[in-house]
């Protein structure tokens, strides 16, 4: 295996002295990543440009001295679900192998600006999922019980205390949907999506893997049931490995290797409003409501709620979902009546039945999926490409990722999330 | 908010409905290979373009009806009503 090097040597490291220097010389950054000629031939190609694809190959070639990679997309980095995401990281999950899944992801994330060098801005805010009802207050202390027993922090409160971490929320009795308790998770946070993207792709990059934009797989050549490569719209790639990393897009791209998941795409919308003084420490979910909001530091509230009640790859957000967000939101927090949305998106989710993603191997020999990412991916991003990476090199599944293979359809293992990822992302 | 034309009311706005998916038919109950039923239970075409799929009209005839939707664009193209077992919620809520 080649282990490729940057053509123009070691990529410019981030400190505060070079900010200092840059600040005083104006002299001009270093583009973040390069763009080359696209070759022939890879050790392994992965398509999409999402926190999911570029991961993967990151740990490919650190972990793995696994250079010889090209990361295609037909887009732009970060043009899919990974730079319209809400953000929000939590391992607050409620079966064992996905709290310990999404725990590692947590860990990975709560380092990463020191491991790529570039900031993420990774704050741990805390995340509450309201309970309103005594069926969900009982989800969340099963959730808190397997949350502990995995070694992660989450504890059920109650509405007083739930009041101190947020003071404006209103906890009176008098809602139509009275708070009864909340799921407290410390270590759930937030972070700066675009960074996490930009910083992977700038490490992989610097350590020989080439990112194609604008490259967009049209077919995946197989024979005799083993993947051999990719066509593109900028030609043909050869590849013993091909991972599918395309998130919304995931079925039409699976189909192209004659492999069936069972996945719908939904849009899902989010809206921001008009950046205020820092009120909202926490990041606070209710799925009755199907909101949730969290502050940035650069002080906007983000919202979101769960998806389009019907399948599309359509990316246009619609009145309908604003109205109903505004008035959930003012439920909880009346006093922000006065806020102004500044603007709202969409972005395509590949939801699976069991709402858990879906890693491994697949029926084509070397063609793997990463995909299933649904409305909680985000998050997933460092653990998964880290799972994937060991895949790819040594040709076995680790053990954190085995129980999310595709064969649990067929075999009804299915890993049953709904109760802790429909609402909450 | 799109415009669905439904056989019985009329053109009513999509939150009168519930999604009810793609339409496939079920293998027969005397296939007792595991291949087709885990395809029928979970497998979708999911396809960027021309679907066929169900639509139930909750908050108007209480009917279930097939449209032919573009997933891009959301239009619909044609609609029809369900026949047979499962076309209304009385039959099946
Ligand atoms: C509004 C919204 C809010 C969300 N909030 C959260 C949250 O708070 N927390 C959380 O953890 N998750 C959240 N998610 C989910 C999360 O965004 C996704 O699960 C995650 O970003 C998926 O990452 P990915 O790398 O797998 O795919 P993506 O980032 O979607 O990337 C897929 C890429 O594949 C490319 N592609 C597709 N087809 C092809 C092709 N044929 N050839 C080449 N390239 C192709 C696309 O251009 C795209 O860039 C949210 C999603 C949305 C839409
Ligand atoms: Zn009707």
């Amino acid at each position: 295996m080649r282990r490729a090097t940057r053509a123009g040597g070691a990529p410019q490291r981030y400190s505060a002295a070079s900010l200092f220097r840059h600040g005083l010389t104006h002299e001009d950054w270093e583009r973040v990543w390069r763009t080359v000629e696209m070759r022939r031939s890879y050790d392994a190609v992965v398509i999409g440009a999402g926190v999911h694809g570029l991961a993967t190959a990151y740990y490919l070639a650190s972990n793995h001295g696994m250079g010889n990679v090209a990361v295609v997309d037909k887009g732009y980095v970060g043009g899919g679900g990974s730079g319209r995401n809400t953000a929000i990281i939590r391992s607050n999950y409620l079966t064992p192998e996905g709290v310990r899944f999404y725990d590692r992801s947590t860990r990975l994330y709560e380092n990463l600006s020191a491991t790529l060098n570039f900031n993420v801005m990774f704050a741990r805010r805390g995340h509450l999922t309201l309970a309103h009802t005594d069926a969900s207050v009982r989800t969340m202390r099963w959730r808190a019980e397997v949350n502990k027993l995995e070694g992660v922090e989450s504890e059920v409160i109650g509405p007083d205390e739930v009041k101190e971490l947020v003071p404006f929320m209103d906890t009176s009795t008098k809602t139509r949907y009275p708070i009864l308790g909340a799921l407290y998770h410390p270590p759930g946070g937030i972070i700066r999506h675009d960074a996490v993207n930009w910083g992977y792709a700038r490490a992989a990059d610097s350590l020989g893997v080439e990112i194609h934009q604008g490259t967009e797989v049209t077919g995946i050549s197989t024979d005799r049931g083993r993947v051999t490569g990719v066509t593109t719209s900028r030609g043909a790639i050869s590849a013993p490995v091909v991972v599918n990393c395309t998130a919304g897009w995931a079925s039409l791209v699976a189909t192209m290797a004659g492999v069936r998941l069972p996945i719908i795409t939904h849009p899902l919308q989010a809206a921001v409003t008009e950046p205020v003084k820092m009120f909202l420490h926490a990041v606070v979910v209710s799925g009755s409501l199907h909101v949730y909001v969290s502050q940035t530091d650069r002080g906007e509230l983000v919202f979101g709620a769960s998806t389009d009640p019907y399948a599309s790859y359509s990316m246009r957000g619609s009145l309908e979902f604003t109205e109903e967000l505004a008035t959930h939101v003012l439920e909880l927090m009346p006093s922000i009546s006065k806020m102004r949305v500044l603007r709202q998106w969409a972005g395509l989710c590949d939801i699976t039945p069991d709402f858990s993603p879906i890693m491994g191997v697949t029926p084509v020999d070397g063609f793997l999926v990463d995909v299933g990412w649904g409305t909680y991916g985000f998050k997933a991003g460092p653990a998964a490409g880290e799972a994937m990476a060991e895949l790819v090199a040594t040709g076995k599944t680790p053990e954190s990722i085995a129980a999310f293979d595709l064969a649990r359809f067929e075999e009804a293992r299915l890993v049953g999330e709904r109760g802790a990822a429909a609402v909450g992302h | 908010m799109i415009l669905i034309p439904c056989p019985h009311c009329g053109d009513r706005n999509s939150s009168e409905f519930t999604y009810a998916g793609e339409v496939h038919s079920r293998p027969s109950p005397g296939d007792a290979r595991q291949g087709p039923w885990r395809d029928y239970l979970y497998g979708k075409d999911n396809p960027a373009g021309w679907t066929e799929e169900r639509w139930f009209h909750g908050s108007g005839c209480g009917k279930y009806l097939r449209a032919e939707r573009h997933t891009v664009t959301n239009e619909i193209r044609a609609t029809r009503p369900e026949v047979g077992a499962g076309a209304s919620s009385r039959t099946r809520p």
